[in-house]
C-alpha cells in the first residue's frame, strides 16, 4: 500500500506540508487576533478595544514614543553605517571581508548579553542610567541593530560600478557631486532596506528599554503588558494595529529595495 | 589631502569597532574578577563566575535546554523549510506565490505579534497545555522555517532541472531521486538555512516569553529576568556566559574563514 503510494508521489506534493503548517500556525494566528481584537471577553463584537486604543492617552503615547524612538534609531544607524559601509566597499584592503565580519560578529552574540555588557558600561559611564531614557535607550538599540543597517548597505555599496564614478569624474564632477549624484542614488535600495530592517524591529523590540529600566513605553510592551494581565482582547487590538504598521512600511519600501531585505539576517 | 581622507576613514572605523567591542570586552575582562559591577578597580583574578556558570544547576540547565531547543526547532525547519521550498518551486504559479508570500510574513512581521499571535491560537483558544513544549516549538518553527525557505529557494533555481528526470529514466522512484539527487545538489542551502535557523532560535525573545511553559528559559528570557532581580552572583556568572559565547563566535567565524580559504584554494589548483 505505502509503496505504490511511494511510487505515485509528484514533486509538487512536497508543498503540501509546509503549506498546511503556514496556513495553520502563520494565517490562522494573524486571523485569530483580528477576531479577538473586535470581541469583548464575553465574545460579543465591539470596537470597544480599538475607541480604548485611541481615546487611551497612555497608548497613543507610547505609540508617539515608539515612533520617535524607532525614527532616531534609525537615524542614528544610518549616520553611523553609511560612512563605515562606504569605507569599507571602496577600499583596497585585501583582507576586507575580515573587517566586515568584525563589524557584523555581534550579531551572533544573543543580544541580551550584549544589551547587559552595554548597561554596565552605560551605568559606569553616567553612574544614573535613568535621567537620560530617551538617549540610552537609542544607544541601546543602535548597538543592537547596527549590523543590520551595515550589511545591506555594504552590498548594495560594493556592487556599485566603479566607471560609473569615474565616467562622472571625467566629465568633471569633483568628488562631492560625484557622491550626491552618482553613488548615492545608486545606494538607494541598500538604504531602504537596512532603514526596514533597523525601523520596524526598533518600533517593538521592547526588551533594551526594559533592560536598561524595568519599564517600558514602547508599542510591543503594551502587547506585553496585556499578556501578563491575560487581557488577550487589548494585546491583540494592539497586534492588529502593528501588524498594519508594519504591513503599510512594508509595502511603501518594497517598492524601492531589490529584494535583498532578509540580507542581513542571510549572511552565512 | 588625500592622507587626511585615510586617517579620518580609519578614525571612523576605529572608533565604531570601538563602540561595539568595548562593552563585550570590558564585560570579558570584568568576568574574571569578583567585581560585581564594571568600571571599578580590578584586584587580582577569580575564576568564580565561571565556576558558578558550570556548577550552578539552574544555569546549566537553562543553557542546555536553549541549545536543545535550537538544535531541535532548527531541525524540524530544515526538513520542513526544504521540502516545502521543493514542492513550491515546481508548483503552478499561483500556488508557488502564495506560499512565497505566506512565507514573507513571519520574515517582515515583529516578533511580538508572532508570538502573541500564536499564543491566542495556540494557549488561549485551543488550550493547548505551554507546560507540553508544543507552543513554543511550534513558535520557533514557525521562525526558523520562512529563513531555511528562502536559503533554498535560490539553490533551486541554480539546479539542473534534467537531473531529477534523468533519475527517474535510469529507474529511480521519486523518492530515491529525491533524496539521492536533488537534497545533495541542494545541501549547501539546506545547511545554511539550518545555521539560520539555530542562530536565530538562540536569539530570540518575543516568541519564546509568549510560548514557554512558566518553569523553562532560554538565554534570553533568563538573562532579562536576571538584570531585573538583584542576584549579583548570577548577574556577574552571566558575564562569564556572555565571554564564552563570544569567544566561540570569534573561533566558528575564523574556522569558517580558514575553510573557506581553503576551499578556495583548492579550487584555483583544480
Amino acid at each position: 500500500m505505502t509503496k505504490t503510494f511511494k511510487l505515485r508521489f509528484n514533486r509538487k506534493q512536497l508543498c503540501i506540508p509546509y503549506a498546511a503548517f503556514l496556513i495553520l500556525f502563520v494565517i490562522c494566528p494573524l486571523l485569530v487576533i483580528v477576531y479577538y481584537a473586535f470581541t469583548n471577553r464575553t465574545g460579543q463584537f465591539t470596537f470597544d478595544n480599538l475607541v480604548l486604543f485611541f481615546t487611551n492617552g497612555n497608548t497613543l503615547g507610547t505609540l508617539l514614543y515608539s515612533l520617535a524612538i524607532a525614527a532616531a534609531t534609525t537615524a542614528v544607524c544610518l549616520v553611523i553605517a553609511y560612512p563605515v559601509a562606504y569605507i569599507l566597499s571602496r577600499s583596497k584592503f585585501r583582507k576586507k571581508y575580515v573587517l566586515l565580519m568584525l563589524f557584523v560578529l555581534p550579531m551572533w552574540i544573543n543580544f541580551t548579553l550584549r544589551i547587559t555588557a552595554l548597561k554596565e558600561i552605560l551605568t559606569a559611564i553616567e553612574a544614573n542610567i535613568s535621567a537620560y531614557p530617551f538617549l540610552n535607550t537609542v544607544i541601546g538599540m543602535s548597538y543592537d541593530f547596527l549590523p543590520f543597517m551595515i550589511l545591506p548597505l555594504y552590498t548594495s555599496l560594493s556592487k556599485l560600478d566603479n566607471s560609473l564614478t569615474e565616467a562622472a569624474a571625467d566629465l568633471g564632477a569633483n568628488n562631492f557631486t560625484v557622491f550626491m549624484r552618482v553613488i548615492l542614488p545608486l545606494s538607494v535600495p541598500g538604504i531602504i532596506s537596512g532603514v526596514t530592517m533597523v525601523l520596524l524591529p526598533s518600533m517593538t523590540n521592547y526588551v533594551v528599554l526594559d533592560m536598561l529600566y524595568n519599564s517600558t513605553y514602547i508599542m510591543g510592551s503594551l502587547i506585553g503588558s496585556y499578556f501578563s494581565h491575560f487581557d488577550w482582547n487589548n494585546g491583540s487590538m494592539i497586534s492588529l494595529i502593528l501588524l498594519i504598521i508594519i504591513f503599510v512600511i512594508t509595502l511603501a519600501t518594497n517598492r524601492f529595495s531589490d529584494n535583498n531585505e532578509t540580507a542581513g539576517r542571510n549572511i552565512l | 589631502m588625500k592622507t587626511a581622507k585615510k586617517i579620518l576613514s580609519v578614525a571612523w572605523l576605529a572608533l565604531i569597532l570601538a563602540f561595539i567591542y568595548v562593552p563585550i570586552l570590558l564585560l570579558a575582562v570584568y568576568s574574571f574578577t569578583d567585581a560585581t559591577m564594571v568600571g571599578g578597580a580590578i584586584d587580582g583574578i577569580s575564576f568564580k563566575n565561571y565556576i558558578t556558570l558550570f556548577e550552578n544547576e539552574e544555569l546549566r540547565g537553562m543553557i542546555l535546554g536553549t541549545i536543545a531547543l535550537a538544535l531541535g526547532s532548527a531541525l524540524i525547519s530544515a526538513i520542513l523549510g526544504t521540502l516545502g521550498a521543493i514542492g513550491a518551486f515546481y508548483s503552478k504559479k499561483t500556488a508557488k506565490h502564495l506560499i512565497n508570500y505566506a512565507n514573507q510574513i513571519p520574515v517582515v512581521n515583529a516578533d511580538v505579534v508572532t508570538g502573541f499571535s500564536l499564543c491566542v491560537l495556540l494557549i488561549v483558544l485551543l488550550k493547548i497545555g505551554k507546560d507540553t513544549f508544543v507552543p513554543l516549538v511550534l513558535g520557533h518553527v514557525v521562525l526558523c522555517t520562512p529563513f531555511v525557505f528562502l536559503s533554498v529557494m535560490p539553490r533551486l533555481k541554480q539546479m539542473d532541472n534534467n537531473l531529477y528526470e534523468a533519475a527517474l529514466d535510469l529507474g529511480a522512484t521519486p523518492a530515491q531521486a529525491l533524496m539521492k539527487v536533488v537534497i545533495p545538489q541542494l545541501l549547501p542551502g539546506i545547511l545554511s538555512g539550518f545555521m539560520l535557523a539555530v542562530t536565530l532560535s538562540l536569539d530570540d525573545y518575543f516568541i519564546t516569553t509568549y510560548t514557554k511553559p512558566s518553569t523553562f528559559d532560554t538565554i534570553s528570557t533568563y538573562v532579562v529576568n536576571a538584570t531585573k532581580g538583584g542576584q549579583t552572583d548570577i548577574k556577574t556568572a552571566l558575564w562569564a556566559l556572555s565571554t564564552i559565547i563570544f569567544v566561540i563566535v570569534v573561533a566558528a567565524v575564523v574556522l569558517m574563514n580558514v575553510l573557506s580559504g581553503k576551499k578556495k584554494k583548492t579550487e584555483e589548483r583544480v
